[in-house]
């Protein structure tokens, strides 16, 4: 994990400097003389071999500074901090709510196969895969905030301001998760323990949620954890269309003005919080089968 | 000789009927109703993004300042916009546009990760370490975050949307065609071409990538769905199309400052949007279903 994120700072480092356009002149607005605008360039570090850019880029990373915006003035750090916890708090829920109804529809699904909750919960599934977030979000803001008032059309200011931006974001993961539920839960109800626990005369209520269920969820968990990153990417879109002020539109914000010190200190947040989600679904594995332990 | 004459006699005839795998497909493909129906849509898709231009009811570029923002109705089956343009010909203009940028995302980033991971497969040792330690430090970025990263170093544009989901794309292609690539090495056909004197290219080419073909077509098709989302989120977050440009990621970008007085001009495109990425996602799953029957019903 650490050389992967050691080469992805290096990465994102190098390529959002050649994001064109100068970062000084930027600063310095369009009227500033060279002269000035070569101060500022050297304030900034820019006049600086790219490799000692990256070096003090980092060193400073470590001591908790992520750099100065150029758009506003402001640590990125302070700037990041007012977004974090909402941009937390929207994914949170979102992956939430998608778990539950995903895997209670998965399960519906399996259970009844080939009758109408089966035919029902799939074609749910397959419409929130293929349905654009942003359409959603849209159709989402004309029926409950302007034709019915019941929540507000962006912000965040209250816990009203989450639902639907989370129900946006959250739809195509919970399509996903139904659909590999299904599938998962299909084949261990074929398994010969499930025959062996139905024919001891166990309770289908049992046999379902603690014989099946937990034996399936391996891949579901691996999906889930795949998934996360699309709730990053997602956010981006969600928060946009919901004017949510999470990191998703600072992102976006930060790309119109170039703000590359946003930019960078941004993707390499994403970038840390994907990879942690996924060692810890590594971790999860073994949790839910003790037959999976890594051996180094 | 009498003997074998009268045993002939009675062998039972059976008739010179040559396999058809072409056939057997679409003897399938037609049991496949919901996927069958999507492909005749998508197939009208096809022909509409070649001739939509030609059969536009009206010029989807011209400004009609006397009927801005126009419902529904016999004049303008989808309603007009902001500038009093016809989103049906707007739309029918950009089944190309949208159509043209996923398609050419997709196969080339299918063509970078095929040759990627036929090598990786195949050649093993550092050169497999290296493309998948590279595929690795590539799927560190969630998908869309990547190519919003990409389009934000190269620049808004439609081109740069494409060049954007192409290189997201590779990586799952080139982990995909690995892992066929790994067990098709091992048969015996491959070894038998080996020992034949085949030259790597012939035996990755030739025997090898035809393997992978079933499970390439069936993520081919799905990824098509997911690169039109994506190359819709990008316009719609204003990093792709031009906004006078009748994508339909940009027409609903546009639009949807009008959402609580004219919603259709929001409705119409996305409702082309998830039309044709549910076509895309319905054909995978029959396409799976039909190529790989051992998931079939599931």
């Amino acid at each position: 994990m650490i050389p992967i994120l050691f080469i992805v700072s290096i990465l994102i480092f190098f390529f959002t400097h050649l994001i064109p356009g100068d970062p000084a002149r930027l600063v310095a607005g369009k009227d500033a003389t060279l002269e000035e605008v070569n101060i500022i360039r050297a304030e900034l570090g820019l006049d600086q071999p790219i490799w000692d850019q990256y070096i003090t880029y980092m060193s400073n990373l470590f001591q908790g500074d992520l750099g100065t915006s150029l758009k506003t003035g402001l640590p990125v750090s302070e700037m990041f901090a007012d977004r974090f916890m909402p941009s937390i708090y929207l994914t949170f829920m979102s992956m939430g709510w998608a778990l539950v109804l995903g895997l209670l529809i998965g399960t519906l699904s399996a259970v009844f196969k080939n009758k109408w909750p089966d035919y029902f919960g799939m074609v749910t599934a397959v419409s929130g895969i293929s349905m654009p977030g942003f359409w959603l979000g849209l159709i989402l803001i004309q029926i409950f905030s302007v034709q019915l008032g019941w929540f507000p059309t962006g912000g965040a200011e209250s816990w009203k301001s989450y639902i639907l931006p989370s129900i946006t974001l959250g739809a195509g993961i919970m399509s996903m998760l139904a659909r590999f539920t299904r599938s998962s839960l299909l084949e261990t109800l074929r398994a010969d323990f499930i025959r062996t626990g139905r024919a001891k005369g166990l309770k289908e209520s049992v046999v379902i949620p603690k014989h099946a269920l937990r034996n399936s969820l391996i891949p579901v968990v691996t999906i889930a954890g795949l998934q996360f990153g699309f709730l990053l990417g997602g956010s981006v879109v969600v928060e946009t269309v919901f004017s949510f002020p999470g990191m998703g539109r600072l992102l976006i914000d930060s790309i119109a003005f170039r703000d590359y010190p946003v930019i960078q200190a941004e993707l390499l947040l994403f970038s840390i919080e994907f990879i942690l989600v996924n060692l810890i679904v590594d971790i999860m594995y073994s949790m839910l089968n003790p037959k999976i332990r890594y051996v180094t | 000789m009498e003997i074998i004459k009268e045993v002939n006699a009675y062998t039972p005839v059976i008739p010179k009927k040559k396999y058809s795998p072409v056939k057997e497909f679409f003897k399938n493909w037609k049991k496949q109703k919901l996927a069958f129906g999507a492909s005749i849509f998508i197939l009208l898709l096809i022909i509409v993004a070649i001739i939509g231009p030609y059969i536009a009811p009206y010029d989807p570029y011209e400004p009609d300042y006397n009927t801005t923002l126009q419902g529904p109705s016999n004049e303008h089956w989808a309603g007009t916009d902001e500038y009093g343009r016809d989103i049906f010909s707007r739309l029918l203009v950009g089944a190309r546009i949208s159509l043209g940028v996923s398609f050419l995302a997709v196969f080339l980033g299918a063509a970078g990760g095929i040759i990627l991971g036929l090598m990786s497969g195949y050649f093993g040792g550092w050169l497999d370490r290296l493309i998948m330690r590279g595929s690795d430090v590539m799927f560190a970025f969630p998908d869309l975050l990547l190519a919003i990263a990409i389009v934000a170093i190269l620049g808004p544009g439609l081109t740069n949307v494409v060049i954007a989901v192409s290189i997201f794309s590779i990586p799952s292609f080139a982990r995909l065609v690995r892992g066929s690539t790994l067990e098709g090495k091992e048969t015996v056909f491959v070894e038998a071409a080996k020992s034949m004197g085949a030259s790597h290219r012939r035996i990755m080419f030739k025997h090898i990538f035809p393997e992978t073909l079933g499970s390439l077509i069936v993520f081919i098709t799905m990824r098509i769905g997911t690169a039109i989302l994506a190359a819709s989120s990008l316009s719609f977050l204003g990093l792709g199309a031009s906004p006078e440009t009748p994508d339909w990621g940009a027409m609903l970008s546009l639009g949807r400052d009008y959402l609580g007085t004219a919603s259709h001009v929001v409705m119409m495109p996305g409702l082309a949007i998830f039309l044709t990425v549910l076509a895309f996602n319905l054909v995978g799953d029959g396409l799976r279903d039909v190529l790989d029957p051992k998931t079939k019903n599931e």
